[in-house]
């Protein structure tokens, strides 16, 4: 099994608001991630699917399909956008990087799934070079080796 | 719904690698330029990944500030601008960035807030350079 990962990049503008949170709480939570007027990141998005290399080709996917698949499903909807205004899936959500993660997700998880031979494993989505966050599906029940020794402890 | 929350932060100590169990030939046959007696010092990057549910209310995982203030009080204000060995935690092992990075993980582990619950640290990587990291997954 190969892990092979595309990176892509992004910009877009967004603000945390929680509409049931009165404008107090939504400052002391989101601190100047409330500031309605929004700001903007330049994100990266790393796709990571797994599979074995085709025997005739060596690919695990085409990278150029894969990077087609991006653009298509995910940038051309997110690049140059404010996210909680122009992308319906931030309608109720929060476009904080753990969502953004898992948006990504459901936009690429039935494209890769359907090409033969690989599956979408990991997403990754960096806000800046020091935050971001990782998606890993919906399938992911355990978490990792923490959460046993925390246990244990 | 499971996600992870990663954050990267930076600090700089110095160390100087010398077991006392290894004669002076063995520790610079073992450990080379880092031997030297008198230390020497790294950026070191501390990148830390945390998983847990998603909060409906906040869309996150973990609240960054809550995550930088444990970093800060446990972890960097502990390391940053230190001579590592006069730790405590390196008086009976070597400060390698394996040594380093299990304790943080340690630490970490026993930091993390209670709320929300069932917060895990995934792992901890430490980047000693750009060339060299280390990552815990498990103690």
């Amino acid at each position: 099994m190969i892990f092979l990962t595309r990176r892509a990049t992004f910009s877009a503008s967004h603000y945390y608001w929680n509409q049931s949170w009165s404008e107090e709480k939504n400052r002391q939570v989101f601190g100047r991630c409330s500031n309605r007027n929004g700001h903007g990141h330049n994100y990266t998005l790393e796709v990571t699917v797994a599979g074995d290399p085709d025997r005739l080709t060596g690919f695990v996917v085409d990278l150029k399909w894969l990077k087609d698949v991006m653009e298509r499903e995910v940038l051309s909807a997110w690049d140059h956008r404010h996210l909680n205004l122009e992308v319906p899936e931030f309608d109720a959500i929060m476009p904080t990087c753990e969502n953004i993660a898992i948006a990504a997700w459901r936009r690429l998880e039935p494209a890769i799934s359907a090409a033969a031979g690989a599956r979408l494993a990991t997403i990754r989505v960096y806000e800046t070079p020091e935050i971001f966050a990782e998606y890993r599906g919906p399938q992911e029940q355990v978490l990792g080796a923490g959460a046993q020794h925390r246990g244990e402890s | 719904m499971t996600a992870y929350f990663g954050r990267r932060y930076m600090l700089s100590a110095s160390h100087r690698l010398h077991c006392d169990g290894l004669t002076e030939d063995q520790n610079r046959a073992a450990y080379g330029k880092c031997n030297n007696p008198h230390g020497h010092g790294h950026n070191y990057i501390i990148e830390v990944l945390i998983g847990g549910a998603v909060s409906p209310e906040t869309g996150m995982v973990i609240n960054l500030v809550d995550l930088d203030a444990v970093v800060q009080t446990h972890v960097l204000d502990r390391f940053d601008l230190v001579n590592l060995n006069l730790d405590p935690l390196f008086t009976a092992q070597v400060p390698t960035t394996e040594n380093l990075c299990r304790e943080i993980f340690r630490i970490v582990r026993d930091s993390l807030p209670t709320d929300p619950p069932d917060l895990n640290l995934e792992y901890v990587r430490v980047e000693e350079t750009e060339n060299n990291f280390f990552q815990c997954y498990n103690l």
